[in-house]
């Protein structure tokens, strides 16, 4: 029963932090239609970001997050200017592929600055553990669940209530007509990828914190398909969902036979691509000729 | 000299369906051959086994350019068919004891059954959803792949014998020298058939599927067959590429078939041009050079740019990247669209169209 409580909660907070890493690919690929290969990327570098201005620079916390989401912002809009906006309308394979290239890209001015060696993190969150039914549960996964759960309903609820968020879901239904009610949609394309970059660089700060920062970060964005995929890949409580299912599943399956967690979330996603070919919460589009 | 012809005009069905339809055309490809039989002579074994792993690459990116480019069905799981390929080959050969010609079709059968039954979600997913479920079929092939170990007898990898054929084994001090053949004969005669394989009803309705599927299906193509047979006819172009791959570097391990693998090819076929076959050939050649040369580059320049050596990986995988990006954006038909602009540029010499 302790190993379940402990196992449970364990994978709650990789679920956390991945719905949170699979927020940023849904906003995007909500606006722009553009499936995100580099997120992983993006976690990575919110995670240096983070380091550079908390350790390097020896800013305060609290400073160095500010600094650090202004920084992911600005990155995210740079992007989407320079590499993403010339590629409206392409076909899905060239842009598959140019974030694929800016992967590459970004993963290698990380190595090139940091360097390959795993750096520590002195501890941001609360550290010690506490007993619950029998399981000694570590204090920073707790948080970690807490601040992506607050992170999670704040998108939420700028979605459901904001001016900004209303626009943004009214470029994701139908761009002519948003171009038409006077919206600047490349204002929100623009405006997707920064809000994208800083949920990674939430993401990629509390991945740092309970782990340590290093390029292993990337691995976190491929396990963000069966993710998408399992909340549909254009919703964002379908994030929250799959995020938490996908955590608990690898979890529980890494504790059967090590390193089954791997494949465990892909063998999901074929499956629930055969069953419902738009994931579970998608949307299902018609298609004319 | 002023331009001598204004483009090709047919006057006759057969004109049209010919291979090659201008003797300047022909010309370079009696060239192109020369070439390829003096290259062996005119580098050192160094070179001529980057030449090698490019033949390699030529016959996977063929292979995949046929799915992606001519079927418009994105794969990202190009690493994992390798795999299968290259331990089918080898594991026939090895425990098996068939000679190794046999062992390779086998592979290439295999590989293309395998490769039409991940094709399956092809039937009901399009692009993207179908890029994430290929992306699912690499990682579980991978999965299987360093799992099982049957495969490696519990060693993590295959060791290979040198290459034997019908009795005949591969000299030690020849080894680049022999394979060079062995390679450049099967790409040439890869690039062929597919070259072919397009001038048939099969390569046609490819074609139609990428363009419009539905539109195709109500002309009477045969939507499932069609792209389960597309995918089954590139992972049989991708398992011969595995088995070379096996035989030539004569061991077989996981870390070769990596999802970095399946991206490598793909920007070849985005770098060359997708849809053309030559396009895969260009590709695959620069993308293969890309490392080596910036390698001679960092060693040229490390008295006054020391950077550029000390950080050369991560110089490599950026310059990857750039290169995909670049081209997509300032010139997405790759390569191929490159030459023939420069081709045109010649012919209507001096005027611009």
């Amino acid at each position: 029963m302790s190993e379940f409580v402990q196992l449970t909660v364990y994978g709650l907070a990789n679920g956390a932090v991945l719905a949170l890493a699979a927020l940023g690919f849904v906003l995007i690929y909500k606006a722009t239609s553009v499936i995100n290969f580099a997120q992983g990327e993006f976690l990575l570098i919110g995670g240096y970001l983070f380091y550079t201005a908390f350790v390097v620079f020896g800013l305060p916390w609290t400073i160095a997050v500010v600094v650090g989401l202004i920084a992911a912002a600005l990155l995210g809009v740079v992007i989407e200017r320079l590499v993403l906006r010339p590629l409206i309308g392409e076909e899905p394979i060239a842009v598959i592929m140019v974030t694929i290239g800016l992967a590459a890209v970004l993963r290698s001015l990380v190595q090139m600055l940091y360097g390959t060696t795993p750096r520590e993190m002195p501890d941001v969150l609360p550290s010690g553990s506490v007993e619950v039914i029998g399981a000694s549960v570590p204090l920073d996964r707790i948080t970690a669940i807490g601040i992506a759960a607050v992170v999670l309903t704040a998108f939420s609820a700028f979605f459901r209530w904001s001016r900004h968020g209303i626009a943004m879901r009214a470029v994701a239904d139908d761009q002519q007509a948003a171009l038409v009610q006077g919206i600047p949609v490349h204002r929100i394309f623009a405006m997707a990828w920064a809000m994208a970059a800083v949920s990674a660089l939430i993401g990629g700060l509390l991945l740092a914190d309970i782990t340590e920062i290093s390029q292993n970060l990337i691995g976190f964005g491929l396990i963000v398909f069966p993710v998408v995929i399992l909340g549909g890949l254009d919703s964002v409580p379908g994030t929250i969902v799959g995020g938490l299912t996908i955590g608990l599943i690898s979890q529980y399956a890494e504790s059967f036979s090590p390193g089954a967690s791997q494949v465990v979330p892909y063998v999901a996603l074929v499956l629930i691509l055969l069953v419902r070919p738009y994931g579970l919460f998608g949307q299902v589009r018609i298609e004319r000729v | 000299m002023a331009a001598t012809a204004t483009g090709i005009h047919h006057t006759s069905y057969r004109s049209e369906l010919r291979l090659r339809h201008t003797n300047s055309e022909k010309l370079r490809l009696w060239l192109a051959l020369a070439g390829l039989i003096a290259l062996p002579w005119l580098v050192n074994p160094y070179w001529l086994g980057i030449v090698n792993t490019i033949g390699i690459a030529v016959v996977g990116a063929v292979g995949l350019n046929i799915l992606v480019g001519f079927t418009g069905q994105i794969s990202l799981g190009q690493g994992g068919f390798l795999a299968v390929g290259a331990f089918t080959s080898a594991l026939l050969s090895g425990r098996g004891g068939l000679p190794v010609p046999l062992s390779m079709l086998a592979a290439v059968l295999v590989t293309a059954g395998i490769g039409g039954f991940f094709g399956l979600p092809a039937l009901r997913l399009k692009g993207l959803y179908l890029a994430i479920a290929t992306l699912a079929s690499q990682e579980i092939i991978l999965f299987v792949v360093r799992r099982w170990d049957w495969l490696t007898s519990g060693q993590g990898f295959l060791d290979v014998d040198r290459l034997t054929i019908f009795g005949w084994k591969i000299p030690r001090v020849s080894f680049e020298f022999t394979w060079y053949w062995i390679i450049a004969g099967v790409a040439v005669l890869a690039v062929i058939a597919a070259r072919n394989l397009f001038r048939t009803a099969l390569g046609r309705s490819f074609m139609a599927v990428r363009d419009q599927d539905i539109a195709a299906s109500a002309i009477g193509v045969d939507l499932t067959r069609t792209k389960l047979m597309a995918f089954a006819v590139s992972s049989g172009y991708v398992g011969l590429a595995g088995a070379l791959t096996a035989h030539y570097t004569e061991t077989v391990t996981w870390e070769r078939f990596t999802l970095t693998v399946s991206i490598q090819y793909l920007a070849m076929i985005i770098v060359g041009g997708l849809g053309s076959i030559a396009g895969a050939v260009y590709g695959a050649a620069f993308i293969m050079l890309l490392p080596p040369l910036l390698a001679e580059l960092a060693d040229l320049l490390r008295p006054s740019v020391p950077l550029l050596a000390d950080q050369l990986p991560a110089v490599q995988v950026a310059a990857f990247g750039l290169a995909i990006m670049l081209f997509l954006l300032f010139e997405p038909r790759g390569l191929n669209r490159i030459w023939q602009r420069a081709k045109d540029y010649v012919r209507f010499w001096p005027f611009r169209y």
